[in-house]
């Protein structure tokens, strides 16, 4: 397990799971790719498929209708995985905690590593969550 | 200061959820015979929610309805609520508003812009459209604290002003950008390829825009003179000097010119509005103490078209209900009209022309009418897209010439 | 316009509230509903814009709002009552396509059964919804309970 966290650190695929969220998020993890923060000089890359995935950012409230969705996504991506809950929505329902359409913020629905809050988070903070994280696995 | 390096992306990106799928299209062949769209994976019981709190908290939750255009929403609440009970907001929060609004129509169109080129096959021009967004959202942040959920709105004006300081400054970036989006309605109004590859695609008749209640540039493309800031004008658009931009042909090409030339109205917009405030003082918000009985209608023109808010009083401190309409609700049934009979590699781009919230685009899967399986995913529809787009280059003989002029 | 109005609808318009020179909101009975509606959007030209549904203690009130763009910026809503103990209302898809989609929206989540729509079935809630459960209703709870 050890070694394979190990392999991690070097060159991380992400992929981006949306439920039910404001896009607000959404875009400013697509901001990361652009060339004020350019990623992927880090060896960042989006992933096409969960298949390939080594990191799950995942935003929005889960939708009732997403459920099932996020639970499928999680079971493909192939362990150890990390799962970072971006945005306010992910971390705890946000301002729609009391909605008729919310099944529980992300970490009831799968098992979360990393959280990271705000509405949105800025791109800086999102790396520096990553990092962080990176940090802590030494 | 500009960065000349190209920065080729490596990987695919669709950062969104495999499935579900938004859009399902039925195709006999290469063409489609019919679609259908499904939803409610973004819907999070907002109408409802904006019951149970108070007039002011609203504006809050409005915001995060969508994160493109976040503002649009607490405008038009505003409006609606103004609108209820007869508040006439202060002259300098009009021309704030004019400012955020407009701002913000600039934001989005070149987030359009970028996702657009990524479809067709351009991803410099998406990196390109992105990073100079960067700079609006910087001014975003300069004044009003975020980059995006901005907060500026309350009932009865804005909650911040804008220091006389920050102004040259502001000036200054949109002059950049004036110059940036002018490099790139020339280059695309003469690319011979685009031209190829979206002119004639997914028109839309004025009687399609008037069955479907279509707005915002979806409209105009087709030669329909709405725009709910000059017809029903609020906040400070009648106190300064802008055209409404209108083209006639109604196909994909007529929708991303609309879009450009509008960004230059935009900056109009916000230039002689901070001009209209600049070494003046004023007050930014009326305080109202009580919403009365009443029912209320709001409108905004979002970079998406007219959003509409309705809400009813009862004389308490919540309201009693709270109808929003996305211009998105509107505009995406078109793809009816739009996309039936059209072949495939021109689906994404067509879907993408009518300016969905971010989210939906990505979702579409196409199925075969008779075996009913599903043949192409999203990312085989963009690839699709791009084939076309190099096909057309080998046809015409030309290179696009939009690489060059960016860089 | 309000004279335009008073003109073209004139047996079927039961109350007139002028809340503002742009806001007119027309109380109509609902079996008037269709010819209205005809009237405004085939006749006077206006444009559609959404329905709202609302809950009220005695009844359901639907609201279609409809723009006159270019006549100052008027909207111009049809008020209409439907009793509860039978929430049905025809439909209007006939008329304006695009109203398919509102229509199943407040169907699902008020409760209000759209006589003649094509397609009438879930649209933003999940399939296995508890057929029972509206929404929007005043006895439900914002979590839905």
């Amino acid at each position: 397990m050890d070694l394979k966290l190990k392999a991690l650190k070097k060159s991380l695929w992400v992929y981006h799971v949306s439920s039910g969220s404001c896009n607000n998020c959404d875009i400013e993890i697509l901001d990361l790719l652009t060339p004020r923060f350019d990623v992927e000089r880090f060896g960042i890359i989006l992933a096409g498929s969960p298949r390939h995935a080594d990191v799950l950012l995942c935003t929005g409230i889960v939708n009732k209708k997403c459920v099932e969705r996020v639970k499928e996504v999680y079971e493909q991506t192939p362990k150890p995985c990390v799962v970072v809950a971006v945005g306010a929505c992910a971390c705890s329902g946000g301002i729609f905690r009391d909605g008729y359409q919310m099944a529980g913020p992300l970490d009831k629905i799968i098992p979360v590593h990393v959280y990271i809050p705000g509405c949105p988070p800025k791109p800086e903070a999102i790396i520096a969550g990553i990092v962080k994280f990176l940090k802590e696995l030494k | 200061m500009a960065n000349k390096k190209v920065i080729v992306p490596i990987g695919p990106y669709h950062p969104l959820l495999e499935e579900p799928e938004y859009f399902q299209l039925y195709c006999d062949g290469e063409k489609v015979i019919d679609a259908e769209w499904i939803a409610g994976y973004n819907h999070r019981g907002i109408e409802k929610l904006s019951e149970s709190k108070h007039w002011d908290q609203v504006t809050f939750l409005v915001e995060r309805i969508c994160g493109i255009c976040s503002t649009s929403h607490p405008i038009a609440y505003c409006n609606a609520v103004e609108d209820l009970a007869g508040i006439e907001i202060p002259e300098r929060a009009k021309y704030i508003r004019n400012i955020i609004g407009e701002l913000e129509r600039l934001h989005s169109h070149l987030l359009w812009v970028g996702l657009a080129g990524h479809f067709l096959g351009y991803n410099t021009v998406f990196m390109w459209a992105w990073k100079y967004r960067e700079g609006i959202l910087d001014m975003f942040e300069m004044i009003t604290g975020n980059r995006n959920h901005y907060a500026m709105l309350k009932i009865g004006g804005v909650r911040r002003d804008i220091e006389d300081e920050d102004i040259p400054v502001l000036k200054k970036t949109l002059e950049e950008i004036r110059g940036k989006i002018q490099m790139l309605t020339e280059a695309v109004l003469d690319d011979p390829v685009l031209a190829a590859r979206l002119k004639g695609i997914g028109v839309l008749t004025k009687e399609d825009i008037k069955n479907y209640g279509a707005v915002g540039p979806v409209a105009r493309a087709s030669g329909v003179d709405i725009d709910v800031r000059k017809d029903d004008s609020y906040a400070g658009y009648n106190l300064v000097e802008w055209k409404v931009i209108t083209t006639e042909n109604g196909d994909v090409f007529d929708k991303a010119v609309v879009r450009l030339l509008e960004c230059f109205e935009s900056i109009k917009i916000i230039e002689q509005s901070l001009d209209a405030i600049k070494g003046k003082k004023g007050e930014i918000c009326k305080e109202v103490r009580e919403i009365p009985e009443g029912e209320g209608i709001g409108r905004h023109e979002a970079p998406r078209g007219e959003v509409f808010h309705y809400v009813r009083s009862d004389g308490s401190n919540r309201p009693v209900r709270h109808k929003i309409r996305a211009p998105s609700y509107v505009n995406i049934p078109t793809f009816k009209a739009s996309c039936i009979g059209e072949t495939i590699s021109d689906v994404c781009i067509i879907l993408a022309g009518v300016d969905p919230c971010y989210c939906c685009t990505e979702r579409i899967a196409v199925y075969d009418k008779d075996k009913n399986k599903k043949m192409y995913s999203f990312e085989d529809l963009v690839k699709k897209s791009i084939e076309k787009t190099e096909e057309i280059k080998k046809e015409t003989g030309e290179e696009s010439k939009l690489w060059k002029k960016l860089l | 316009m309000i004279e335009k109005l008073k003109e073209k609808l004139k047996d079927i318009i039961k109350d007139i509230k002028i809340h503002n020179e742009r806001r007119i909101y027309l109380t109509i009975d609902k079996n008037d509903l269709k010819r209205a509606a005809s009237i405004i959007f085939k006749d006077m030209g206006a444009r559609y814009q959404i329905v709202s549904g609302i809950d009220n203690f005695n009844n359901y009130e639907l609201l279609y709002h409809f723009s006159f763009d270019k006549e100052g910026g008027i909207i111009v809503s049809l008020k209409t009552f439907i009793e509860k103990e039978k929430p049905e209302i025809e439909s209007l898809t006939n008329l304006i396509p695009g109203i398919a989609w509102i229509e199943r929206e407040i169907w699902e989540l008020l409760g209000i059964n759209f006589i003649g729509h094509p397609d009438l079935k879930h649209f933003l809630l999940r399939e296995d919804w508890d057929k029972n459960l509206y929404p929007l209703r005043k006895g439900v709870k914002t979590d839905g309970k």
